[in-house]
C-alpha cells in the first residue's frame, strides 16, 4: 500500500512540477483574449463604488478593480464591459458564464463561499456598520456613543447589529425606529438623534445628501465586518491566480510607493528587487500567469494604485470624501495587506 | 323648462346652497394638495445650472433631469448614433400612419407589408449590422428601450394571442389543448419570474455557444405573457359575437380562414378593442420588470443615474420624471383607443 501512495506522490509532484513549467489551462483567460475584452459583472449602481456618470460612463472603485484586471490581462484598462447586476441575478450570471468575474460590493461569507460554486479573490473593500455622528459632538469611537440616541429604520439588520453591541457592552442607547431609511437619515439631519448607522459606504452616499455634510464624520472603527472583493467561478485556477493577484499587486504598490506618476522612473531606476518584479523589470513574474512580464506596470500606469483608485472615486478625491479607515494599509494602521511579492 | 339633467357649469357646481358648499369645499381640498406640489415642482425649482452645486432652490432641481436628459432618452446608446434610434421611431410613426389614413382597399395589405418591414428595419437600425456601426444591446436604454420592448412584445403578444384565442374556441381537440395549455401556463406564472428564469436559467441550460441575446431573452419572455392575456381579452370578443354570424359566413360558402378573417375577426377585435389597450398599457409599465434583470429602461436608468455621487439624492426629481413620461404615454395610449372606439363604434 505504501509504496503505492508514494508512488502516487511522486508521480503528483513531477505532475505539478510538469504542469507549473507549462501554465495549466485557462479556459476564462482564452475566451477573454479571443473576446478582447473582460466580462465584469458590477452594482447597478452604488455611489463611489459603481455607476455610471453623466456621460454614460461607468466609474467607481469596483469599476476600477475590473479596469486594472483588464490592464493586465489585455494591456488596456479601457478593454472591459460592464453587466450591471442586481442582487437577485449576481450569483447566477457568474455561475453561467455570462460574466467573467463580479466586482461588485458582495460581502465574503463563509456559506457563500461554501455553497455557491464562488471563491472570492481577496479584498479590496472592509465594509462593516458604523455610525455617522455631529462633529461637535466629539465622538470618536462607537463606545463613545453611551447614553446617544441613535435612528435606525425598524427592523433592519442594522437595528439589530447596534442593539445587540451596545447591549453586550452594557452600554445605554436609545434606538429611535423609522419606516425607512431615508426617514431615519432625514430625522438625524433634523437634530432629532446623535447618530444615524449603516455600513461604511452606505453612509459615505448618505452624508451627501445632508444638509451640510461637512459637520458630520463617520466612525471610521465598525462594529460589524462585511469585507468585499471581486469574485470568480470554482475551477480556472489560472484566472483565479490573474485576478487575486492584480488586487495585491494594486495593494503592494501602494505600499511600495509606485503610483501612475512614478511608475516609469520606478520601473527605470528602483533598485528595491520587489518594485523591479512587480513591475516586471526582472523575476518574470508575468509569464509564470501567462500574462506579459509588465502586467502591473500596466496597470499602476493606466488605472494607478489601489490607494490612488480610492481617492479618486470614494476618498478625498470624490464627492464622498470617505477616510481611509479600516481601507488604509496594515503599516498605516488600516487592514490592507498583500502577501509578498517573491 | 327644466330638464333634471343641468346645463351649465354654474347650474352644476352652484346650483343649490349644497352644491354650492360642496364645491366650494372640495376646491379648498385641491389648492391644499396641489399647492405644495407646485410649489415643488414649478415655482420654488431649479431650472438653470449644470451640476448640484447650482441646485439652491428649495423645490425641484430640474438640473438633473437635464443633465441626465440623454441617458433618461436612449440609455447608453453612444451620443452620435442616437439618430438611428430618433428615425426607426420616426419610422414607425409614418409607417404606422400610412395604415391607419390608407384608403379602405389598401389598407390589409400596406398593414402586412408594415408589420414585416417596420420591426425588421427597427432592429437594424438600433441593433446595426450591415453597413451600419454594431451597438450591442447592453447600451441600449432609457425611453428608447421601453418603446421598444412595448412594441417588440406586443408585436409578438397580438398575432399569438389572436391565434390563442381561435385556438381556443377550435373545434380539433388537439389545438384547443394546445392553446389552453399555453394560456393557462403563461397566465399563471408571475411575470417578473419570467423575465428572471429567461435571463438566467436559459444561459445554464442552453448549451455553451449558443447565446440568445439577453434582452431578446426578456423580450420574448415578456411577449408571451402578455400574448395569454391578450387571447383572453379577444376570447370575451369572439365569445361575444352572436353564432349565427360564423353560420351565415359558411352558408354564403367562406371557408374557415376567410370566415375568420373576413366576418368573425375584425367585429370581434372592435368588440375587444378596450380590453387589448388595456392589457397594452399593462405591458407598457409592465416593461419596468425587465429592472430585475437590470436591463436599464426608463425606470431602471433614472434610478441607475441617483448613484451618481454628483447628484446623489435626487430621488423625487428622478422618480416623479420617468413616472411624468409613463403616464404620458398610457394617457396618450388610452385616448387613442377610446377615439378609435367612437369611430368604430359609429
Amino acid at each position: 500500500m505504501k509504496t503505492i501512495y508514494l508512488a502516487g506522490a511522486i508521480f503528483a509532484g513531477s505532475a505539478s512540477m510538469a504542469l507549473a513549467q507549462q501554465l495549466a489551462p485557462s479556459p476564462t483567460l482564452d475566451a477573454v483574449k479571443a473576446r478582447g475584452h473582460i466580462e465584469c459583472g458590477v452594482h447597478l449602481g452604488l455611489p463611489g463604488f459603481s455607476f455610471a456618470n453623466d456621460k454614460g460612463e461607468w466609474t467607481g472603485l469596483d469599476v476600477d478593480y475590473c479596469k486594472a484586471l483588464a490592464a493586465a490581462v489585455l494591456g488596456d484598462a479601457t478593454k472591459v464591459k460592464f453587466t450591471p447586476t442586481s442582487v437577485q441575478q449576481r450569483w447566477p450570471i457568474l455561475q453561467s458564464g455570462q460574466v467573467d468575474l463580479l466586482s461588485r460590493n458582495s460581502t465574503i461569507t463563509f456559506s457563500r463561499n461554501a455553497t455557491l460554486g464562488l471563491n472570492f479573490q481577496g479584498i479590496n473593500f472592509y465594509e462593516g456598520q458604523t455610525f455617522i455622528v455631529r462633529k461637535k459632538a466629539n465622538v470618536k469611537s462607537a463606545e463613545d456613543l453611551d447614553g446617544a440616541s441613535i435612528c435606525v429604520a425598524a427592523g433592519s439588520t442594522e437595528e439589530k447589529n447596534a442593539a445587540d453591541w451596545f447591549r453586550e457592552r452594557n452600554l445605554k442607547v436609545t434606538i429611535t425606529n423609522f419606516q425607512k431609511n431615508d426617514d431615519a437619515i432625514t430625522a438625524y439631519d433634523s437634530g432629532r438623534c446623535d447618530a444615524y448607522t449603516a455600513g461604511v459606504g452606505a453612509l459615505a452616499g448618505q452624508r451627501v445628501k445632508l444638509k451640510v455634510p461637512d459637520d458630520h464624520i463617520i466612525l471610521t472603527k465598525p462594529i460589524s465586518n462585511d469585507p468585499q472583493g471581486p469574485v470568480t467561478r470554482w475551477g480556472d485556477e489560472r484566472w483565479q491566480l490573474i485576478v487575486r493577484w492584480v488586487l495585491n499587486g494594486t495593494i503592494a504598490a501602494e505600499m511600495l510607493g509606485v503610483t501612475s506618476k512614478n511608475v516609469d522612473e520606478m520601473k527605470a531606476n528602483s533598485k528595491n528587487t520587489e518594485v523591479r518584479r512587480l513591475l516586471g523589470a526582472e523575476g518574470g513574474f508575468g509569464a509564470m500567469m501567462g500574462l506579459p512580464d509588465d502586467w502591473m506596470y500596466k496597470v499602476i500606469k493606466q488605472v494607478g494604485n489601489y490607494g490612488e483608485s480610492y481617492e479618486r472615486t470614494v476618498g478625498m478625491g470624490s464627492t464622498l470624501k470617505l477616510e481611509r479607515g479600516q481601507n488604509q494599509l496594515w503599516t498605516k494602521g488600516g487592514l490592507l495587506f498583500t502577501p509578498p511579492f517573491q | 323648462m327644466r330638464t333634471g339633467v343641468p346645463t351649465s357649469w354654474r347650474e352644476r357646481l352652484f346650483g343649490t346652497p349644497v352644491t354650492a358648499v360642496v364645491t366650494l369645499l372640495l376646491a379648498a381640498a385641491i389648492a391644499w394638495i396641489a399647492t405644495p406640489i407646485i410649489r415643488w415642482a414649478l415655482i420654488d425649482a431649479t431650472w438653470n445650472g449644470q451640476t448640484r452645486n447650482d441646485c439652491t432652490g428649495t423645490g425641484a432641481c430640474w438640473v438633473f433631469v437635464k443633465a441626465r436628459f440623454g441617458q433618461f432618452m436612449y440609455g447608453f446608446y453612444p451620443i452620435e448614433e442616437r439618430w438611428r434610434p430618433n428615425l426607426a421611431g420616426l419610422a414607425f410613426l409614418l409607417g404606422g400612419g400610412a395604415v391607419v389614413f390608407a384608403p379602405q382597399r389598401l389598407r390589409l395589405r400596406l398593414g402586412l407589408a408594415a408589420l414585416v418591414i417596420l420591426p425588421l428595419l427597427g432592429v437594424w437600425l438600433l441593433g446595426g449590422g450591415y453597413g451600419l456601426r454594431a451597438i450591442e444591446t447592453r447600451e441600449w436604454g432609457g425611453l428608447m428601450l421601453t418603446v421598444f420592448i412595448s412594441i417588440y412584445a406586443s408585436l409578438i403578444a397580438i398575432p399569438l394571442g389572436i391565434l390563442l384565442a381561435l385556438g381556443r374556441q377550435s373545434e380539433l381537440k388537439v389545438i384547443r389543448l394546445i392553446a389552453v395549455l399555453f394560456i393557462e401556463f403563461w397566465r399563471g406564472v408571475p411575470i417578473i419570474a419570467v423575465i428572471f428564469l429567461a435571463s438566467l436559467l436559459l444561459p445554464l441550460i442552453m448549451p455553451t455557444g449558443i447565446g440568445v441575446d439577453r434582452l431578446a431573452r426578456a423580450v420574448i419572455g415578456l411577449g408571451f405573457c402578455i400574448a395569454a392575456y391578450m387571447a383572453e381579452a379577444v376570447r370575451g370578443g369572439l365569445q361575444a359575437l352572436p353564432k349565427g354570424q360564423r353560420e351565415a359566413a359558411t352558408a354564403l360558402g367562406l371557408t374557415y380562414w376567410k370566415a375568420t378573417s373576413f366576418i368573425i375577426l375584425p367585429q370581434a377585435l372592435r368588440i375587444s378593442l378596450p380590453a387589448i389597450t388595456n392589457e397594452f398599457i399593462a405591458l407598457v409599465k409592465n416593461t419596468t420588470l425587465v429592472l430585475v434583470v437590470s436591463i436599464l429602461d426608463l425606470l431602471g436608468i433614472a434610478q441607475a443615474s441617483l448613484a451618481d455621487p454628483n447628484w446623489v439624492g435626487m430621488n423625487m426629481e428622478a422618480y416623479v420624471f420617468s413616472g411624468g413620461i409613463y403616464w404620458l404615454i398610457c394617457f396618450a395610449l388610452s385616448r387613442w383607443s377610446r377615439s378609435l372606439e367612437t369611430k368604430r363604434g359609429r
